[in-house]
This record gives structure tokens, C-alpha cells and sequence, in this order.
């Protein structure tokens, strides 16, 4: 286990569950998302966690532990967790979950709300401006359209930047991606 | 609908991975719907598909790619992705706001000043899928010049032409055998092997750089195990995994593999009787020389 695991299940499993830590309300906001409408009908058989791909290489993330956290409302510990970015979204557990528990959305729903309060991968970030700046989640070097246009392929379509950056503000994003060391 | 009698025509989607790092992909897949007919049309105006944006904010996903919906839309026809990834944005947000009145308000509010709005008039395919229903066994087979008798290959479809199956569902996630039968009608062998639909990791590399090389090299080791001379996908995340990130896994496993990873259009392509250099072979990191001399063809 390396050393960063190691503190990671010490940050999300090992550690006693203190009432004041949960918020009994976070699974009702989770159920009114798109794709966490199913979150209380959770048994926790485990067969997400089973047939996880990236469990079985992981020492730390365990969608079922996600799960059941996030329905008693272990909120912090959740959001700040580094193993949520993990989900491959693979979808093999929402396909397989013998409850309807579509379990890669509901994952997918703690990541936008821990964006929301700041909790975002570098990565992430850098995905999301190169969108806002040219339309595309990389950044296109010169050199490849050059190429495109040596092998024959027609010029990529350009997108409507300004359409993006305005969607971009309405959504409130443009903000979250200055807001921290740009 | 949007088709008009007899020919097929469609608004290809290439998405930001295909562009950025896997031409070949592209190249032959256009080079393949050529021979078959297929008449692809581009669109100027589309943008990353949204899946990127979807952990960071799903509204904005949704917006994103009701916008590449609703460019189809006015030109009136289907789209065809290459990309599995964006082929299960669009198809998922296309089906949620054509069954969900609320919804499609709410995101029609957002495109109005662009003058846009989703009116649910068009469809999403990925390759495979139109390869499989729009033209079908029959009319591919009569275009095979050239049999890949006596290769066998393996093949990986990748999560997302499978999964969710709520929105994908034109395969068996479990047991996929359309992608199969796709390859076979070129002549070559494909083989079952264990954990055929398992993911290849790619989409979590940029916040792990362990596991999704495991899981890959967990993969390469059943694909040789069964004796697959190649590895066939129709995806460029995967693609990558499997062949430029082959030589990394090698030594970082202390394992040998060299296993050509082959887009479906360049396998489909050599049996149609193009070169190896019009389907782009020169791209890829692990030459199929082997291959190409067994099918009596130089490689590029
Ligand atoms: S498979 Fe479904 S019911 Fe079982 S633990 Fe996972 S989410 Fe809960
Ligand atoms: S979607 Fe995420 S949690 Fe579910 S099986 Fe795939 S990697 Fe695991």
C-alpha cells in the first residue's frame, strides 16, 4: 500500500464516526440529482465493489464504502476524498447493482459537489479551460492540424468560442477556474 | 429520417482525443465508409462533446452536448461518433431531453440567445453501431477483396460503446458479439479471452498512473494467453492504452508482448484491399510487421 493510500483510508475508513460529523440531510440533495435518484435503495451487497475494475488495484477506493457514506451523510470526509476521483465510469456497477443504484452517476454527482466547494484535480481543471479557451478538452498543437491537412483530412471544426465562454459564465464555472494559483 | 432514400449520409464526430493523438483512427474510418457508401458530412460548429466537463459539472455536460445536438439538428442529419466516449454524452443527453419535457426547457433556456434549441429530431451512432445496422453483414462482406484468412485477433469494444446499457444498449455489455462479428466477416479469427469487456483504466491516467496501467497490462496478459496476434478497438482512449502505452508496460512489468493494436477500420480496411498506408499504419507504436507479412503486405 503506498504511502498516500495508506492516509487516504485513514482519512475516509478508519476513523470513528462521530455524530456531529454527519449531515443527515446530504443523501436528500444526492437523490434530487440527476442520476442519484435511487441512493436510498442501497442494500450493500457489494457487488459494485466486486466487480469494480479499479478496486481490484486499488487499496482505497470502494464504491460500496462511497455509497453507504454518503447515505449517512459523511459529506466532508466524502467530498475532500481523493478516491472519488478514481471512478473510471465504466458503468459496470450501475449496469450490475441488483437495487437500480445507477452508482457511477451518483459518484460522479459528489465530484460536481465537491468542485462546488473546491475540491477539484489539477487535471480536471486543465481540461475544462482548454475547453473554454478552444472548444476542445486538449489542446490541439499546430502541428497535428498541419498533418491533418497532409493526410488529407478536411480542417477540424472550430466550435463557437464565445457561445462557450458565455455558457461558461452562466454556469458559474469561469470563476471556479481562477479561483485558486491563477 | 434524416436519411434520405438509399444513401446513407451522416455528421461524423470526432471529439478531442482522435484529433489530438490518433488520426489513424480517423483516417481509415473515413477511407472504410467511403468504400461502403457512407457519406460522411462535416460540421463546423461542433465542440467537445461534453464527457470531460461531466465530473466537473453534469449541467454543464448536458449543455455542451445538447449543442452539438441541436448543429445536427439543423442540418438535419444523424450523427455518427467515432468516439465511444462522446457517442454515450450525446446519445445519453439526446435521449434524457427528448423523454424529459422539464429538462429540455431548462437547457433550451441556456441556448436560446444562440438562437439554438433542442427539438429531438435526430439520432446518435457510434461506428460499430451504424456499421452494424445501417449497412449491415451482407453488404460489408461483399466489399472484403482481400480475407484476413488465418489471423486471429482479439477484440476490445471498450466500456462506453457498451455501457450504461440504459443508453448504449445495442450490445450485450456481458457478452458483446457485434463488434465480433464485424471483425470475423473481414476472414480473421476472433478469439474469446477472459474479462473481454473489462475497462482498460484510460480515463482515470490523469489521476492515477498505476492502475490504469494494471488493469491494461492485465488485459495485454489475457490477450496473449489466448495466442491473439492482434487487438482490435474502436476507441482512441483505449487505442492509446493499448499501443502507445504498450512499450511502458512492458518494462514496467519486466513483460514481453507485442501485440499490434489495430483500429476496426484498418482491419476492416486491409480486407477491402487498401494499404496499410492510406489506413494510417504509420501511427502506430507497435509495428504489425509480422501481420503485414503473413497477409503478404508491406508494412508503412
Ligand atoms: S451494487 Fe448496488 S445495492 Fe449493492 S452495494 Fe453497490 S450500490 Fe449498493
Ligand atoms: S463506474 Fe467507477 S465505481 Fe463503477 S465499476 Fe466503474 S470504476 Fe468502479
Amino acid at each position: 500500500m503506498s504511502e498516500q493510500e495508506k492516509t487516504e483510508q485513514e482519512k475516509i475508513g478508519k476513523k470513528i464516526i462521530q455524530a456531529s460529523e454527519l449531515d443527515p440531510k446530504f443523501k436528500y440533495e444526492i437523490i434530487q440529482m440527476h442520476g442519484g435518484e435511487k441512493l436510498l435503495m442501497c442494500f450493500q451487497c457489494g457487488t459494485c465493489t466486486s466487480d469494480c475494475p479499479v478496486a481490484r488495484f486499488s487499496d482505497s477506493y470502494r464504491p460500496r464504502q462511497i455509497i453507504r457514506m454518503t447515505q449517512l451523510g459523511l459529506k466532508e470526509r466524502v467530498l475532500k476524498s481523493n478516491t472519488l476521483w478514481l471512478c473510471a465510469a465504466c458503468f459496470t456497477c450501475t449496469d450490475r447493482c441488483p437495487q437500480g443504484v445507477k452508482v457511477a452517476d451518483v459518484i460522479r454527482t459528489l465530484k460536481n459537489i465537491a468542485v462546488e466547494e473546491g475540491y477539484i484535480p489539477p487535471v480536471f481543471k486543465e481540461l475544462a479551460s482548454s475547453i473554454l479557451d478552444t472548444g476542445y478538452a486538449y489542446r490541439i498543437p499546430e502541428l497535428r492540424l498541419k498533418k491533418r491537412e497532409q493526410l488529407g483530412l478536411p480542417p477540424l471544426p472550430r466550435g463557437n468560442p464565445e457561445s462557450l465562454a458565455k455558457l461558461f459564465r452562466e454556469m458559474e464555472l469561469k470563476k471556479l477556474l481562477e479561483k485558486e494559483g491563477e | 429520417m434524416a436519411e434520405s432514400q438509399g444513401e446513407i449520409k451522416y455528421l461524423i464526430f470526432l471529439g478531442c482525443a482522435i484529433p489530438y493523438r490518433v488520426s489513424a483512427y480517423e483516417l481509415s474510418a473515413r477511407k472504410v465508409m467511403e468504400k461502403l457508401g457512407v457519406k460522411l458530412e462535416e460540421m463546423p460548429e461542433f465542440n467537445c462533446c461534453g464527457v470531460p466537463m461531466d465530473p466537473i459539472s453534469h449541467e454543464m455536460m448536458m449543455l455542451l452536448a445538447a449543442r452539438n445536438l441541436c448543429m445536427a439538428e439543423k442540418k438535419g442529419l444523424n450523427i455518427m461518433a467515432l468516439c465511444p466516449g462522446c457517442t454515450g454524452a450525446l446519445k445519453k443527453v439526446n435521449t434524457m431531453l427528448k423523454n424529459d419535457k422539464k429538462l429540455k426547457e431548462e437547457i433550451n433556456k441556456h441556448l436560446k440567445e444562440d438562437g439554438l434549441e433542442f427539438k429531438g429530431t435526430i439520432n446518435v451512432k457510434h461506428l460499430v453501431q451504424v456499421l452494424n445496422e445501417d449497412i449491415g453483414l451482407e453488404k460489408i462482406k461483399a466489399t472484403v477483396k482481400k480475407p484476413l484468412t488465418g489471423l486471429k485477433v482479439a477484440e476490445h469494444n471498450g466500456c462506453h460503446v457498451l455501457r450504461p446499457k440504459e443508453y448504449m444498449g445495442f450490445d450485450d455489455p456481458e457478452d458483446p458479439k457485434i463488434l465480433k462479428a464485424l471483425i470475423e466477416v473481414t476472414g480473421a479469427e476472433c478469439l474469446d479471452y477472459m474479462d473481454e469487456s473489462q475497462c482498460c483504466g484510460a480515463p482515470v491516467a490523469g489521476v492515477n498512473d498505476r492502475i490504469p496501467l494494471q488493469l491494461t497490462e492485465e488485459k495485454l496478459t489475457h490477450v496473449k494467453e489466448v495466442g491473439a496476434q492482434a487487438l482490435i478497438t474502436v476507441c482512441p482512449f483505449c487505442h492509446m492504452m493499448f499501443d502507445t502505452n504498450q512499450m511502458r508496460i512492458e518494462r514496467l512489468f519486466n513483460e514481453k508482448f507485442g501485440i499490434p493494436t489495430l483500429h476496426y477500420p484498418q482491419l476492416l480496411g486491409l480486407a477491402m484491399g487498401l494499404t496499410p498506408e492510406e489506413l494510417g499504419f504509420r501511427e502506430l507504436r507497435v509495428k504489425p510487421t509480422e501481420l503485414l507479412k503473413q497477409l503478404g503486405l508491406q508494412g508503412s
